[in-house]
């Protein structure tokens, strides 16, 4: 998928530029003052929980929700004046499926590459290209009501693709697919990150996070909380290895006493001690060999997103 | 706003005989019913049977049903269990593309309706003279006009039953009042001058003035034109407006 690279040498490396980005609605704000910067060719992962703030800041790239202040310049525009020039250049898997249930896979393509003024020719070319790569060839009669929710996600993510956008941005592309669907998404997504792809992603899935993405801003109650490589932030946040201790409070709370010596970080969470690991330390090795549940592991992100935001269930 | 309008030609193909048999079904039946049925019973009017009086009306009615319908229950289904209004604002085409791109759809099944309509009127033993073919301009402005006003009732709707007042409220009234089953002439001037502040009121005299070619019209050409072309303005920017209201926050 040779085509998905940029058209032209851009002069400016950086794709995308967010200062102070802010947004109320009505009284309520949901972004109080975000900055994003995303530099060509790479991956940046935008990680919150549920009404953090992520998809109003896509939605407000796309001019779907004006923002209340703050300077967005793409592809080194400035925003709103450049906003319908911008859009050429963008690709969009949105979160809700919104294919045209009344078309066939191949006509959701044409129809798709006219909003962006494709000739139908090369139109038709790109079409046949992207259903080869995202192996929907053989179904591309189909209408869409007949696809499984894999063969969706793939389309939409190929519809994306039509206009060979220089920036991809991906809300949520693999909610709620199985694992084998999620992880075909995942191989195109790679390839096209290989391809040079400028990509701009959000998730609940840290997996496909700490896999696509090369920077992560983690995003809480509409601020920026943490920001880095992926690897590098999660060494440097919270150490590289987690033990997790279940046993009952009064153990728990022995444990802890014991480990102040230690350089770690610890949290409770009801009858579990989790031990975030910088440093190594006699004292919790004694621990671990002499208490009955514990598990060792690497520290993954999803370990530092929820230190960072808590683990109590966010519903508004 | 033309990518708009195609995308939703190209559906509209797929699903043809529904759409059309759907839409001219109503306008069909009353034409049957009060031109055949009642129309014997009922003496000349301007000189016209029943029949023939009634007929270019009831095909500025297709236009307005079959556009207004489009308008709001199709509109309404792009919007929202669709999503299809979205999947557009994320490309390029901008929300007074998609508005205009909407409004001139339903104008368009409107037009088709109401031509289907007038094409079938010989067969009634109604026989338009040249003049109709100006009716083709003067429907396809009748159709944006309530496409407008289904837009701007999609804009608004939170679910598909607010159409309902739409219907009752708005499109009934319109149908029955406007000029199509009664003559304006013979109403008191006060009322006449309140009816013909309708919407549909100057459509229906003009359409039977052109269906016939007599220049008998209520109102003064010029001012009947007006009136529509200050509905056509209205309704359309009030639908632009309403719908950017909704899809951009």
């Amino acid at each position: 998928m040779e085509h998905i690279h940029a058209r032209s040498p851009e002069r400016e490396k950086t794709v995308l530029k967010i200062k102070g980005l802010r947004k109320n609605f009505g009284t309520r704000p949901v972004l109080r003052g975000i900055d994003i910067e995303l530099v060509k060719g790479t991956c940046l992962g935008l990680l919150g929980p549920n009404g953090a703030g992520k998809t109003t800041t896509i939605r407000i790239l796309l001019g779907l929700v004006i923002p209340t202040q703050g300077e967005i310049e793409v592809f080194g525009e400035l925003y709103p004046e450049s906003i319908r020039r911008v859009k050429y250049r963008i690709g969009v898997v949105p979160q809700m499926d919104n294919l045209d249930p009344d078309l066939t896979i191949f006509e959701n393509l044409l129809v798709y590459a006219n909003y962006f003024k494709i000739p139908r020719k090369v139109a038709r070319q790109r079409a046949e290209e992207l259903l080869e790569f995202f192996a929907l060839k053989n179904r591309r009669n189909e209408i869409i009501q007949n696809l499984s929710g894999g063969q969706r996600r793939r389309l939409l993510l190929a519809r994306a693709l039509i206009n060979k956008p220089e920036l991809l941005i991906l809300d949520e592309p693999t909610i709620g697919l199985d694992p084998q669907a999620r992880l075909l998404m995942w191989q195109r997504l790679e390839a096209l990150r290989k391809n040079g792809t400028t990509m701009l992603l959000t998730s609940h899935y840290m997996e496909e996070v700490s896999r696509l993405a090369t920077q992560v801003i983690i995003i809480d109650n509409g601020k920026a909380i943490a920001r880095g490589n992926p690897r590098e932030i999660v060494e440097k946040m919270l150490g590289m290895e987690v033990i997790e201790f279940s046993a009952d409070e009064e153990r728990l709370n022995e444990l802890a006493q014991l480990l102040k010596e230690c350089n770690v970080e610890t949290e409770r969470v009801g009858t579990r001690l989790y031990v975030y690991i910088k440093a190594g330390c006699r004292e919790l090795d004694e621990a671990a060999s002499t208490m009955p549940h514990v598990v060792k592991r690497p520290a993954t992100l999803e370990d530092l997103f929820l230190k960072l935001t808590g683990r109590k269930l966010r519903e508004n | 706003m033309f990518r708009v309008w195609y995308r939703n030609f190209k559906v509209w193909l797929k699903h043809l005989q529904a759409s059309l048999i759907g839409n001219l079904g109503q306008p069909f039946l009353f034409l049957l019913a009060f031109g055949f049925g009642l129309g014997k019973s009922v003496p000349e009017i301007e000189g016209m049977s029943y029949l023939q009086f009634i007929a270019p009306g009831l095909v500025a009615s297709a236009v307005m049903y079959s556009a207004a319908f489009e308008a709001t229950y199709g509109s309404y289904t792009r919007l929202s269990t669709q999503g299809t209004f979205e999947a557009i604002l994320i490309t390029p085409i901008t929300i007074f593309e998609l508005a205009l791109g909407e409004i001139l759809w339903g104008a368009t099944k409107g037009l088709v309706a109401g031509l289907i309509m007038l094409a079938t009127l010989p067969l009634f033993g109604v026989v338009p003279s040249t003049w109709a073919l100006l009716m083709v301009p003067l429907l396809f402005v009748e159709g944006i006009i309530f496409s407008a006003f289904g837009l701007i009732m999609t804009a608004i709707a939170t679910n598909y039953d607010f159409f309902n007042y739409f219907t009752s409220l708005v499109i009934t009234p319109l149908f029955l009042f406007s000029g199509i089953f009664f003559s304006l002439k013979a109403v008191a001037p006060a009322l006449r001058n309140v009816l013909m502040l309708l919407p549909l009121s100057n459509i229906v005299d003009l359409s039977r003035m052109l269906c016939y070619g007599r220049f008998n019209q209520t109102m003064p050409i010029e001012l009947e034109l007006l009136i529509i072309l200050g509905f056509t303005l209205l309704s359309s920017w009030l639908a632009v407006i309403l719908l950017k209201r909704r899809m951009i926050q």
